[in-house]
């Protein structure tokens, strides 16, 4: 590891690397701090290319080691060039993160496999979290599998899958009568009671925030070593933004990319839940916090913790937010299992809706090589785009009864 | 008029290591003025140089953010409770 210790990102005083996430004096965020120089001196591209197909092959650039125990195997998911998408949107190269193929349906993974490896070393024998779902289910996944006893904290409204697949893999889901906005404070305090938990987005929220940088970091490697011009991402606390934001830059201060403009950074809201996209639409530097009322649970915090960097990545990187309504995200959805084979949960709906919309604008170009954060599956979520899908055609088992239910239809298309 | 103030573990080293503080006070900035002058220390860490709460800290009554309320002038009923909470957690 080459983790100096932690820093506040507001007055930069030092702290240990310990569980705190959280500087004592002005509350501002702990950040990893890290030695450059020594990474750059022991990482190259090649030393990359002979890890772990995952995370880990980063983890040089991240604040914990590898541990077998925990490891599910998160990242290195597939980058997949999206010309048909492209085509309906009028860019020219577009990518697909297509972070949907995790071990748990999430980018979560990613964040999980860093903060709980962390949390061992720590000596932590419990996980826990305050989630809009997907985390819940990579914190229950992981824990399972480290043997690690784990209390899971969500919204009650919560979608059924989300539900289902935390409860599968053990006791301690609690489902708490409030937005998540709830479930986070109550978490805030519970911490403060239980130092022994490891609250992954609490008091590991510093090490747990950097697994994020891998999306970045992949998307380099798999295009060759490259940055892209453009990304767009979902923002919900606005942490992953802002840390992809991070991964970029790290590449390049270790020098594994070359120097250049930056990569523009935009981001995704829903209309119901768009504290940071309005703070962009209308120039504030501040975010204020909303009552979120959107489908796109995953991403419904309506009391960002990260929305003033998110905001401020945004700006400096010459990008852009938008917000989308819930029909627009459903529309999302359908036009990327459309056109390339990838079913997304809401928020990945709000990504593809606001690349649509941004794309519209003039704002993500067709001379950019951009890339598209899709973040979770779309089985977690299937309650949002069921009433939108065409239903099933039921026939009797013949050949008449097919012939006259499709046979017309299917011969018009060659 | 008297509050109790939850204190979080940040800022227990100020209230000799306790988790609530009863104080006086109708109205937040008031709480939090008793606070103060109970337990010296507390404004410069919850206020900024302007005399507002700092950027991460989150100041809730009865469960609710007082963003959503009158801010520093939300009124506290007698026996209600005023939570002072790091606001960077979640997501």
């Amino acid at each position: 590891m080459f983790v100096d210790g932690l820093r506040c990102r507001e007055c930069g005083r030092a702290y240990p690397a310990e569980a705190l996430h959280v500087c004592e004096f002005c509350f501002g965020p702990l950040e990893v701090s890290y030695d450059y120089e020594a990474i750059a001196g022991a990482t190259t591209r090649q030393s990359i290319a002979a890890g772990p197909l995952s995370i880990w092959r980063y983890a040089n650039l991240l604040p914990a080691r590898n541990d077998g125990a925990v490891d599910l195997g998160a990242g290195f998911t597939p980058l997949v060039r999206a010309d048909r998408l492209a085509a309906e949107l009028g860019l020219g190269e577009l990518w697909i993160k297509n972070d949907t193929t995790n071990p748990t349906g999430s980018f979560k993974d990613r964040v999980v496999a860093v903060a709980l490896a962390r949390a061992r070393e720590l000596g932590f024998k419990v996980a826990a979290c305050a989630s809009t779902g997907n985390l819940a289910n990579s914190v229950a996944a992981h824990a399972a599998r480290a043997g690690m006893r784990h209390i899971v904290f969500v919204p009650a409204d919560l979608e059924a899958g989300k539900i289902v697949m935390t409860s599968v893999y053990g006791p301690h889901l609690v489902a708490v009568d409030g937005s998540y906005d709830d479930v986070n404070r109550l978490c805030a305090e519970l911490t403060s009671e239980h130092p022994t938990w490891a609250f992954v987005n609490v008091n590991l929220r510093t090490y747990y925030a950097e697994g994020s940088k891998t999306l970045a970091f992949e998307t380099a490697e798999q295009l060759g070593w490259q940055a892209p011009d453009h990304v767009v991402v979902p923002v919900g606390s606005g942490s992953q933004l802002t840390k992809i934001a991070k991964g970029f830059d790290e590449l390049r201060q270790v020098g594994l990319l070359e120097g250049g403009a930056p990569v523009r950074i935009s981001g995704a809201q829903a209309v119901g839940c768009s504290p940071v996209a309005t703070a962009f639409a209308e120039h504030h530097d501040y975010v204020l916090p909303v009552k979120p009322a959107t489908i796109a649970k995953s991403i419904a915090i309506g009391n960002p913790a990260d929305g003033w960097y998110a905001l401020d990545a945004v700006r400096s990187s010459g990008g852009a937010l938008a917000a989308v309504t819930d029909e627009e995200l459903v529309e999302g959805i359908r036009l990327l299992a459309r056109t390339e084979g990838i079913f997304a949960e809401t928020a990945g709906g709000v990504t593809i809706a606001t690349l649509a919309k941004l794309a519209a604008a003039g704002v993500v170009r067709p001379d950019e090589r951009v890339v598209a954060y899709v973040t979770g599956h779309g089985l977690k979520t299937i309650e949002a785009v069921a009433p939108a899908v065409d239903p099933p055609v039921t026939i009797a088992p013949s050949l008449e009864a097919f012939n006259d239910a499709l046979g017309a239809d299917l011969e018009e298309q060659p | 008029m008297s509050a109790v103030v939850r204190i979080p573990t940040q800022l227990r080293s100020l209230s000799g290591g306790d988790a609530e503080v009863k104080v006086d006070g109708a109205t937040v900035a008031e709480v939090l003025t008793g606070l103060e002058a109970a337990h010296p220390g507390f404004a410069e860490r919850i206020f900024d140089g302007d005399g507002k709460l700092r950027r991460f800290v989150n100041v809730f009554v009865a469960d609710e953010d007082v963003r959503f309320l009158q801010g520093l002038d939300t009124p506290v009923a007698d026996g209600q409770t005023v939570s002072i909470i790091p606001a960077v957690a979640g997501g």
